[in-house]
């Protein structure tokens, strides 16, 4: 089988993504895309905020235009540029003009690494101007009113480098995801990786000993997406305290008393 | 191998360092022991003797009287775990209380196999805190004691675990008891009034004996349920060390067994036990200390009690904020909460008027330390603190005036502790230096402007050279990727295609941002010695250099370092880390006074330490001194201070700082290379060039 290759704008969730909602944010998302208010996700890494992002598109039937954000992007790079072509210059425009143009869905993720000069450009997106300004072109882009401009971020990482401004903050219907109560986390870790009840039970009562260890020298606690990493590696037969090492404890530490310390908490569970 | 030593080659060392003229030790029966090992056996115990006769001559007696013995049993790390041990022993409590260790070795040597691989604690402590903080409760400290117990906010594990011959078994051990403690605190046992229920019988200590016995059998069980994983370990430890449940005690351990097996059933069944024989203690039990639990309730309740309060007052006035009627609040409990106990998960549902919150995660921690101690939130504890009901002294834990603790009658209370290398002994001295962080009291007069007049040539010349320093956003043209078409480029391209020749691709602008990223700290010297000349050029260095740093955007600290014994270590905070550059810093300047001594090494970890909490790509250490480390009446003068300062730097490189040392001292070149092995250093021979030259060399060794 070969790798598909598809236009942003083509980007169409044709499957229903599985989906757990936690709350009531699937209303929150409608009721705010029906009033064109753009939308800030707030959360953990791992806790579900890009499933939900391909929920919505694929409930609200759009493209679904994601950027992951990065220390050098900048506003060029959302909005377009220049290119050189055969002697002519010739414009290309960039993920966030495309998604204004098709009426698509656009989301930012993890916006605060971008450049903090690259935020500006979303300010008149994200207010009830709902336009975008593109500056070398001489031009004003209009959003209709099927697109959709959101934007996530980790308030955990608590450094002042990566923090996002009021202007910015203060423009979008914001959400709050966590992970999951244990009940509901117990079942998605099931549903996705394929484990039975009882290993998901474990999967997610090891997740909580490792969060706890949050503040004494672990930035994050293992989410939601390394337990169905690990569930997976389980189903095909690796044993629990190997795949909850490989799936887990490395990839939330590179310190050796700390891989030491989760790697007994597992073989304490399992 | 070089042949054995003989008995009077050992006799005649042992004589030399153990002052045998004066203490009248007698060493020939020893150095007729020793003569007959083997020479690298000779050679360990024989350097250890000598190493711990510098901290203490008696300690180095005991020791190698013990040495045979010991080396027979353990394997050599933990001989030298023990030695170190024994030495801190002498450090923190005193010839008796190291003496009284060194007793211990008999019991503490019920080793079943010959040279053990013990665990050390200072090789698991960190991987264990880790273990245990990630297990539900109580936030819990793993600390050394002299034997594994818990007061309920602390489990003490003993310096060394080598009750098996495997070093991984051993710390599989004192990982089960680190398990079974947390379990104590976790489960209950720890809120039954223990010392009470045990003075009704007969034999108190058999009683307590037999309730530990009780509690070991429904703890094990119930990390049975929670960490299977850790029960088949415990079990086969037990195995191991042939721990057994006599037959009489079977029905108990059923019954405690069950799932909604609880702290009282054991004490319901203590009747029935006390009849029975003794429990013999398994591996993994620890000790019982009813008294040193008692003691840190008591100094918890109260405390947590006024915080926990404190806290609902202020959740509530956050949530009334946003309702309209504030103003008239009902009377009688508004809070309730309930503790949810699922799957070794331990969460609590909060209400305020019946609607459920979300309570921040200091007042969970609070819940559970509370719940812990009572096994349900009592109801007084919810009801949120009035104004000013509390002093704030009983639950903030304020740092403590630096200046006030000398007035008490602890006045460690509040340091911060360092460790300081001990030549003589090889190893560190832990918990050593008693180091206290001050203000320098400002003085605000003429200093500063008087230095800007004095040096005002220099301080235009330093100017231009820190502005040429300043990496500044540019445009970069031509690249092959970028925001912006070149327009130069692509003419030139083009008219290079029209040639026939091959057309460039680097068609593109792009803006570079520049960021220099720099940490640094400053430690000046303010001992005794720097009075007159050398505190001037220090302080006016420390002008000029501020100047600059300021056009740098660097972010710099600056501290002056003194101090009178390891007790009083004390470190001048002239400006902090994130502390802007104000009147009051420059006053502080002004304010710098020599003090006392130079002791060197804890200044430079804690500036390590600083430096490590910033977020730098590049940290630098400057520290600026006028000559070798020296104290009062104290070791640290001669060689001994020149290793822990040659240690301390060397601590400092391996945390990835660059340290750098400017030194005023110019009659000793003979140690300075040595001392400095680690660092940079620049000798200056005129104190005056100070001022001038600390500019020039920062500019040169961050760029």
């Amino acid at each position: 089988m070969s790798a598909h290759t598809l236009t942003p704008e083509e980007h169409y969730i044709l499957d229903e993504p599985y989906y757990e909602p936690v709350g009531n944010e699937v209303a929150i998302f409608e009721a705010a895309y029906a009033n064109r208010l753009p939308v800030l996700l707030k959360g953990p890494t791992g806790c579900g905020k890009t499933r939900f992002m391909e929920y919505m598109a694929w409930r609200l039937r759009r493209p679904l235009i994601t950027v992951s954000c990065h220390d050098d992007l900048t506003a060029s790079d959302l909005v377009g540029r220049f290119l050189v072509r055969g002697g002519e210059t010739v414009w290309v425009d960039g993920p966030l003009t495309r998604a204004v143009r098709v009426g698509g869905i656009c989301y930012l993720d993890e916006i605060v690494e971008a450049r903090k000069d690259t935020m500006v450009v979303i300010h008149p997106l994200a207010d009830d101007r709902r336009e975008l300004p593109m500056e070398k072109l001489g031009q004003l882009l209009e959003a209709p009113p099927d697109f959709c401009l959101a934007i996530s971020y980790n308030p955990g990482y608590q450094s002042v480098l990566k923090d996002l401004k009021q202007s910015t903050r203060q423009r979008f219907v914001a959400m709050e995801f966590d992970y999951p109560a244990p009940e509901l986390e117990r079942r998605i870790v099931a549903n996705e990786s394929g484990v039975d009840a009882a290993m998901a039970e474990k999967l997610v009562r090891f997740a909580q000993m490792t969060r706890n260890l949050k503040g004494s020298g672990l930035e994050e606690g293992a989410s939601t997406r390394l337990l169905v990493h690990a569930g997976k590696l389980i189903a095909s037969g690796v044993e629990p305290v190997a795949a909850c090492r490989a799936a887990v404890a490395q990839a939330v530490t590179d310190d050796a008393d700390m891989l030491a310390a989760i790697q007994e908490l597992s073989s304490s569970l399992f | 191998m070089p042949p054995p030593l003989d008995a009077e080659e050992i006799a005649q060392r042992l004589d030399a360092w153990l002052e045998t003229e004066f203490t009248f030790h007698k060493v020939d029966a020893l150095a007729a022991e020793f003569a007959a090992l083997p020479r690298d056996e000779q050679d360990f115990i024989l350097d250890w003797i000598r190493r711990i006769a510098t901290t203490h001559i008696t300690l180095a007696w005991h020791f190698a009287q013990r040495a045979p013995e010991l080396l027979r049993r353990m394997d050599r790390r933990v001989i030298e775990a023990w030695a170190v041990h024994l030495c801190d022993t002498y450090d923190q409590a005193g010839m008796y209380a190291a003496l009284a260790f060194a007793d211990q070795a008999g019991s503490f040597l019920h080793v079943r196999s010959e040279h053990a691989a013990g665990a050390l604690f200072e090789d698991i402590a960190g991987v264990l805190g880790n273990f245990v903080h990630g297990l539900s409760g109580r936030r819990l400290r793993v600390e050394q004691g002299e034997s594994a117990y818990t007061d309920g906010e602390r489990l003490f594990l003993p310096a060394i675990t080598a009750a098996l011959e495997r070093r991984e078994d051993n710390f599989k051990l004192a990982k089960a008891t680190i398990a079974l403690l947390w379990a104590q605190t976790r489960f209950g046992t720890l809120r039954a009034d223990i010392q009470a229920t045990a003075a009704a019988f007969p034999h108190p200590d058999r009683a307590l004996g037999q309730f530990h016995g009780l509690e070991t059998l429904r703890l094990t069980a119930r990390i049975g349920r929670e960490l299977p994983g850790l029960y088949r370990e415990m079990e086969r430890l037990r195995r191991a060390l042939g721990d057994t449940l006599p037959a009489a005690w079977a029905p108990l351990a059923e019954r405690l067994a069950r799932p909604d097996a609880r702290v009282e059933d054991s004490l319901a069944l203590l009747a029935e036990a006390y009849r029975l024989p003794d429990f013999a203690p398994w591996c993994y039990q620890g000790e019982l200390r009813p008294d040193a639990v008692a003691n840190c309730r008591a100094a918890r309740l109260e405390k947590e009690k006024a915080r926990l309060r404190v806290k609902l007052a202020e959740l509530e006035a956050e949530l009334r904020q946003h309702q309209a009627d504030a103003a008239e609040a009902p009377a009688g409990p508004r809070f309730e909460a309930e503790a949810v106990e699922e799957d070794g998960r331990l969460d609590f549902e909060i209400t305020l008027d019946d609607a459920p919150v979300a309570p921040p995660a200091d007042v969970k921690q609070l819940l559970t330390s509370v719940y812990l101690d009572f096994g349900h939130i009592p109801p007084e504890y919810l009801v949120p603190a009035g104004d000013g009901e509390y002093d704030p002294g009983l639950f903030d834990d304020r740092p403590v005036d630096p200046d006030a603790v000398w007035q008490g009658t602890y006045h460690e209370e509040g340091a911060v502790f360092y460790p300081e290398w001990d030549l003589g002994r090889q190893h560190y001295r832990k918990n050593w230096c008693v180091m206290r962080e001050k203000a320098v009291a400002p003085v605000h007069d003429d200093f500063y402007r008087a230095t800007l007049d004095k040096h005002a040539g220099l301080i235009r010349h330093l100017r231009k050279s820190f502005e040429a320093m300043r990496d500044e956003d540019r445009l970069e043209k031509r690249q092959p990727q970028g925001d912006e078409v070149d327009i130069d480029a692509l003419v030139e391209a083009l008219a290079d295609a029209r040639d026939g020749r091959e057309m460039s691709d680097r068609l593109f602008m792009r803006l570079h941002r520049a960021e220099r990223n720099i940490a640094v700290g400053f430690l000046i010297d303010m001992s005794g010695s720097t009075r007159g000349w050398i505190n001037e050029a220090e302080r006016e260095a420390l002008i000029l250099l501020c100047e600059a740093l300021e056009l740098l955007g660097d972010r710099y600290a600056i501290y002056g370092f003194s101090g009178q014994t390891r007790k009083r270590c004390e470190l001048y905070r002239v400006k902090a880390f994130d502390e802007p550059y104000s009147e009051e810093v420059k006053a502080r300047i002004s304010g710098i006074q020599p003090k006392d001594y130079t002791r060197m090494g804890f200044a430079i970890r804690h500036l390590t330490k600083l430096l490590g909490g910033q977020q730098a790509r590049t940290r630098v250490l400057v520290t600026l001194s006028d000559g070798r480390p020296d104290d009062y009446f104290d070791a640290y003068r001669g060689p001994y201070g020149i290793e822990d300062t040659r240690m301390a730097l060397l601590e400092a490189r391996r945390a990835g700082i660059h340290p750098f040392c400017i030194t005023l001292d110019h009659d000793a070149r003979d140690y300075l290379p040595h001392m400095y092995g680690a660092a940079r250093y620049i000798i200056l021979d005129d104190v005056r060039a100070l001022p001038l030259k600390a500019s020039d060399i920062y500019r040169r060794i961050t760029t």
